[in-house]
């Protein structure tokens, strides 16, 4: 029963991680960039919410907080795209990667001098709720994760696979010049795809921010999710929802079961066993480079 | 304009083209030797600080500098050298040994590490290096009988050859100690960069499919320059611990690593000269800051203490202005400036202009 109940708790955790892999893979799919400030949007995205919805701050109904922060946050997405990004257009990853890391730290700041360092509790109809049976307790916040991010990964892999957009965004990842040629607009592509990793990482944020506490500091669960995001190879939208599920199923079994210090190793432990053995993650896409 | 007249095929790759550039660095060499009596403690310390940077930033420069592989554990390898060598120390070694010990840890085990992360690209060896500082971490506080777990571990004062180079009380010969290795370590990195292997890092920075079609171990090159890498920065850490006298892992943080980053690419991708301009302006830049938020809250009474983590921000927005305006960093800048005065009339703008380059993917599908 316990390990069941660990495991159930697991698998809201890694839905979580999966909806910011999620966004990691999204940006890697569309400009084979790397967003490290992915974790720092979810945070921004969740304290949004919560400036928009909590009774002492904007003090909105939740249902109608939400969405606006997470239009708030496309907003965010897309413009920083439009004014920074875009300005290393064409340059090596790496560029990007360091870029990114220091954009976290700015909304990180910007979170903090704003709400504060203190953790924060989001007001949610669901706090609390919980449904019993069979000597197990789930409760409704948990469920309310896993859910959402099944309908949104599908969603999400559906519009990557099945329509215009989405494929002119893949077309675009795997060469721009090409992408140009046959007529794609990829800096509208690039912008959109932001605008949504920005939405999806407030969905995350929000789903996590109904489980415990907020503060600027939980952007460094981005480390985790990208953990899973190379579990499942990044570029593959199922693969980062998996890899996130590995990861949040782990992580309480390693530490129920196995001492301290090795348990918080384990997410690290697996993504450097996958590298090794798979360099491309579980859902491969990578091929050696051909002249 | 100066016009270099070349006698032989040896001065193609000699270490400075011309004799009046050698004498500058002699002249600089010169002065930091001098340092100690020149000014007071305060800015010794500092300034052996920036030395400590740099080393750690020359470190770092081998990997991402100048064979593009991209580190964000570096952190990991300072601490690793810092815990060799205090460890070491601890248990009677004498500095000398302890010390190349701590470069020649850090050194093999970041090449153990490089030989599985080689046959990664890009992006996922930043990864890879970010779960090695994680594990590194979490090992510190597991091997507690040698580290001293979270309570920390002391790093003893140097005693060598019957010379004491204690942190405080003989500050001026510890400078002199990390001027020392720093020049060493400089010499040979200038050096090395002009021999074959250094040139086959920059092959494969620059192209790994022709790097292999010339005949260059690929896998072979990138492990020995991560090792060379990680071993200077285990160099650097050992010293670092000597600085701070008492740490704990949480003195190798991510944001270290980071940091470390911000000095290569600020200072100059693929220049030495950037590790040490990287590495001023990180030093100095907390000193600026401190000066600054001074002086506002004596004049205006704008108090900007009160706001927490702005330093952070500020370097950040500072890394974001460069990696945008001017990507080759510090050094980068100075060569323009210094080529504008060089062909006084003839510069002109888009002498510098970066090539449009296209992003092709990695992923072959």
């Amino acid at each position: 029963m316990e390990v069941i109940q660990l495991i159930i708790g697991g698998l809201a955790n890694g839905c979580i991680y999966g909806l910011v892999a999620l966004g990691f893979v999204m940006i890697y799919k569309s400009s084979e960039g790397v967003n490290f400030a992915q974790g720092d949007m979810m945070m921004l995205g969740a304290f949004i919410a919560l400036g928009l919805g909590n009774a002492d701050e904007l003090g909105l109904p939740f249902w109608l907080a939400v969405p606006l922060a997470i239009a708030i946050m496309f907003g965010v997405g897309w413009g920083v795209e439009r004014v920074v990004v875009r300005k290393l257009f064409g340059q090596p990853q790496f560029a990007l990667v360091i870029l990114t890391i220091a954009l976290g730290f700015v909304f990180r700041f910007v979170a903090g001098s704003i709400w504060g360092y203190s953790p924060l509790v989001l007001e949610t109809p669901f706090a609390g709720r919980n449904l019993g049976g069979g000597g197990l307790v789930i409760s409704l916040a948990d469920l309310v994760a896993i859910v959402v991010t099944l309908v949104l990964t599908l969603v999400l892999w559906l519009f990557f696979a099945r329509t215009k957009v989405g494929l002119a965004a893949q077309a675009a990842s795997q060469n721009q010049m090409a992408a140009y040629i046959v007529g794609v607009p990829v800096m509208r592509i690039n912008s959109l795809t932001w605008g949504l990793a920005g939405a999806v990482a407030t969905v995350a944020g929000v789903l996590y921010a109904t489980r415990g506490a907020i503060d600027p500091n939980i952007g460094l669960l981005g480390i985790k999710a990208f953990a899973a995001a190379v579990i499942g190879g990044l570029g593959s939208l199922p693969g980062a929802l998996i890899g996130g599920l590995i990861i949040g199923v782990v992580e309480p079994l390693a530490g129920r079961y196995i001492p301290g210090e090795l348990s918080k190793m384990s997410p690290y432990i697996i993504m450097l066993v996958v590298l090794v053995t798979r360099p491309g993650g579980l859902f491969a896409q990578m091929h050696a480079k051909k002249v | 304009m100066r016009i270099v007249f070349k006698t032989s095929y040896d001065s193609d790759i000699d270490l400075h083209e011309h004799w009046r550039r050698r004498a500058k660095y002699a002249v600089l060499v010169g002065i930091m030797a001098l340092l100690p009596f020149l000014v007071g403690e305060y800015y010794l310390a500092e300034a052996a600080n920036t030395l400590i940077w740099a080393l750690a930033g020359m470190g770092l420069m081998i990997a991402v500098g100048h064979t593009g592989q991209v580190s964000l554990g570096h952190a990991a390898f300072l601490a690793i050298g810092a815990y060799t060598d205090a460890a070491l120390m601890n248990v009677g070694v004498p500095f000398w040994i302890a010390f190349p010990a701590a470069g020649l840890m850090a050194g093999v085990f970041g090449a153990i590490i490089a030989i599985p992360a080689v046959r990664m690209s890009g992006i996922y060896l930043a990864i890879a290096t970010l779960a090695v500082f994680v594990i590194v971490e979490e090992l510190v506080i597991m091997l507690e009988p040698i580290t001293g777990g979270v309570g920390g571990i002391m790093a003893p004062s140097i005693t060598a050859f019957g010379i004491s180079f204690d942190r405080y009380g003989a500050l001026g010969n510890f400078y002199w100690l990390i001027l020392a290795v720093v020049v060493l370590v400089t010499w040979g990195y200038a050096n090395l960069m002009r021999s074959p292997t250094g040139r086959s890092f920059l092959a494969v920075r620059d192209s790994e499919v022709s790097a292999r079609a010339l005949g260059i171990n690929v896998t072979r090159t990138k492990a020995l320059a991560f090792g060379l890498s990680s071993g200077v920065t285990g160099l650097a850490g050992a010293l670092m611990g000597h600085y701070i006298g008492f740490f704990n892992y949480e003195l190798f943080s991510i944001f270290i690593s980071i940091n470390l980053l911000l000095v290569v690419t600020i200072g100059g991708l693929g220049f030495i000269q950037g590790a040490f301009l990287g590495a001023i302006l990180i030093t100095g830049m907390p000193q600026v800051i401190a000066i600054l938020r001074d002086s506002l809250n004596a004049n205006f009474g704008i108090n900007i203490g009160a706001v927490p983590g702005l330093d952070t921000m500020l370097f950040s927005v500072i890394l974001i202005l460069f990696i945008i305006f001017e990507p080759t960093g510090l050094y980068g800048r100075w060569l323009k400036i210094r080529t504008w005065f060089e062909i006084f009339p003839l510069a002109r703008r888009d002498m510098f202009r970066r090539h449009k380059t296209y992003l092709k993917t990695e992923r072959m599908k």
